[in-house]
């Protein structure tokens, strides 16, 4: 019998609905390898064997009648920021322990409703806080992709790293992420899978644990450029909850695909070849380069001048929201308690215990740049300097340009522990964190491998809800390089 | 500007995170390397820019002002780490 991890949703829907396959079996057989490969990897944080056949079953109920959603009987994993009731939600920090909502999120409520079945909870780096899964308080993911003949471990990325890796590992059939400043481009990218993050507004962020709100976008990690349409049209919906939620109806991002790209102009970027920049990922782009031209796409010289201060913004814009938001965790409401002789004492234990490096250094910046006499310095700079960063894409959609693509991150995957210096870790999303910064969509598709044999991504950016376009593109290059699948190490 | 070992005590305990000296010794130097990563902002001229508010372009959705949800003190209390009859119990505030 085919090994039926190996199918991708689209192939998996058509069997389903011909009853060849029972979302039971589907279900059974993604079980049957997170209890194998999961120990190897860290991926799950929790895995819900019951809720997932309990959920197949009913799938292939419904499907026995002939009824059924665009994700009938499909096993999905979720990343442990959304809400999912009565489920492990901790976002992957000590803070929330043994927090169990009395609510779904819009987004995971909108996969059920579609008929997706739940696999269990996601790793992730502590409050969506990293960009190598290490800041996990549930321990760190490791990448299921290792360098040519080397038994090294490596980082799946970051934050959603359990969402990636459980993907790239075939340990579900796609999974929820979120992305705040490249949280799904880049672990999409290290592990050789497609992740898209929609414009902002375009995901509901009602029920997911909040970061960065103005930044904040969910998303879908899944194998091919279509199944990554499948969920994200599911995933994304008008909702009165969310006040950012946009007034636009979804469209079918499926039809898109195989949509001819002849006549697209597609811009590239001076700003974003970088000092350093290894020679496979600058190979990488000019091989993307001529795939679009050889589609039928125009290519154009574009500047985006304001490319080096997204990160430097982006660092207080974050971190002030963050503080922000994070204030919420107090050992009142939820969670972790700790003893203290009066209620601020309370307060501050709690949190102290409660909160990792990461976390608390960007609590105690955001608070710092939002403190009396440092606000304008600091904040409203950092909100001008994204004005100036949107106008620059604003400027290139003015001249014509339908998309814009640069690779995904200036390298591959690297070792647990080999950056320890925050800046350096933060470096990692200098090319996603732009598209956050301008609200923008943008797709990370696998393209190629790394000198080591790692895998590298190419990032297309859109323009406002015009997620279609970068589908349409994103399948040009995966037909032209392929898909990129991991050694099994851990079967050997 | 850089913080010194003072600020970051001081910026603790806004933030409500108890910090030890040593902690805040390791700090100081780790939020002066951000700081001075933020600082390369100086070099923008921002003249005349209006800072953003939101990114995408869209009136404010209000709704009408009306009771749409409720009856949900045990949901609301359930994963309190104390609570009695449907209340949250902290430290005492008031002597």
């Amino acid at each position: 019998m085919t090994d039926l991890t190996r199918l991708t949703i689209a192939e998996a829907r058509e069997k389903l609905k011909a009853r060849e396959i029972s979302s039971s079996e589907l279900t059974g057989a993604f079980l049957d390898a997170i209890e194998t490969v999961n120990p190897h990897l860290n991926a799950y944080i929790k895995v819900t064997p019951e809720k997932a056949r309990e959920m197949a079953k009913a799938s292939d109920e419904r499907l026995a009648k002939g009824e059924g959603g665009d994700l009938e009987g499909i096993p999905l994993g979720i990343k442990d920021l959304f809400a999912t009731e009565g489920v492990h939600t901790q976002a992957c920090s000590h803070i929330l322990d043994g927090f169990k909502p009395r609510y779904e999120s819009t987004v995971t409520a909108n996969l059920w409703a579609d008929g997706a079945v739940m696999l269990g909870k996601l790793n992730m780096d502590e409050f969506a806080m990293g960009s190598s899964n290490e800041t996990s308080y549930y321990g760190p993911v490791v990448n299921p992709w290792r360098k040519e003949r080397s038994n090294q471990a490596l980082v799946p990325g970051g934050s959603s790293g359990g969402s990636a890796a459980a993907v790239a590992a075939r340990l579900c059939m796609g999974a929820t992420a979120t992305d705040t400043g490249g949280s799904i481009r880049q672990p999409a990218a290290f592990t050789g899978t497609v992740g898209i993050k929609p414009t902002y507004g375009r995901c509901s962020r009602w029920g997911t644990v909040a970061f960065a709100s103005s930044l904040d976008q969910a998303g879908p990690i899944a194998h091919t450029v279509r199944d990554s349409a499948i969920l994200l049209k599911s995933m994304a919906s008008v909702d009165p909850k969310d006040t950012t939620s946009v007034d636009r109806p979804v469209p079918n991002y499926e039809d898109a695909i195989g949509r001819s790209v002849k006549g697209l102009k597609i811009g590239i970027p001076a700003e974003y070849r970088v000092e350093g920049m290894p020679g496979a990922v600058d190979e990488l782009w000019q091989r993307g380069i001529e795939w679009l031209k050889d589609a039928g796409a125009e290519i154009v010289d574009l500047s985006l001048p304001h490319t080096k201060y997204a990160l430097p913004a982006y660092y207080i814009v974050a971190p002030a929201e963050a503080s922000s938001n994070l204030a919420r965790y107090d050992g009142v409401r939820y969670g972790l308690r700790e003893s203290g002789k009066d209620i601020i004492d309370m307060y501050e234990n709690t949190r102290a215990a409660g909160f990792g490096d990461e976390v608390k250094r960007r609590v105690l910046i955001g608070t710092y740049v939002l403190s009396a006499g440092y606000y304008d310095a600091y904040y409203l700079k950092a909100q001008k300097v994204r004005t100036l960063i949107k106008r620059d894409f604003d400027l290139a959609w003015e001249s014509g340009v339908d998309a814009i693509l640069t690779p995904t991150t200036p390298d591959a995957a690297f070792a647990p522990g080999e950056i320890t210096d925050p800046v350096t870790m933060y470096l990692n999303d200098v090319f996603t964190v732009t598209v956050n910064m301008a609200g923008l969509p943008g797709i990370s598709v696998p393209a190629g491998l790394s000198e080591t044999g790692l895998p590298l991504g190419l990032q297309l950016i859109g323009k406002p809800f015009e997620e279609e376009t970068l589908f349409q593109l994103g399948q040009v290059i995966e037909d032209a390089a392929g898909r990129f699948q991991p050694q099994e190490w851990w079967a050997s | 500007m850089s913080v010194d070992i003072d600020t970051v005590k001081r910026v603790a305990r806004l933030a409500r995170i108890k910090v030890s000296d040593q902690e805040a010794e390791r700090m100081t130097g780790e939020l002066n390397g951000i700081l001075q990563f933020v600082e390369q902002l100086g070099e923008v001229d921002i003249s005349g820019v209006e800072p953003m508010t939101s990114v995408v372009e869209q009136t404010m959705k209000k709704r009408r002002d009306e009771v749409t949800d409720g009856s949900k003190a045990e949901d609301i209390v359930a994963n309190a780490p104390v609570s009695e009859d449907n209340f949250f119990v902290v430290p005492k505030v008031v002597e």
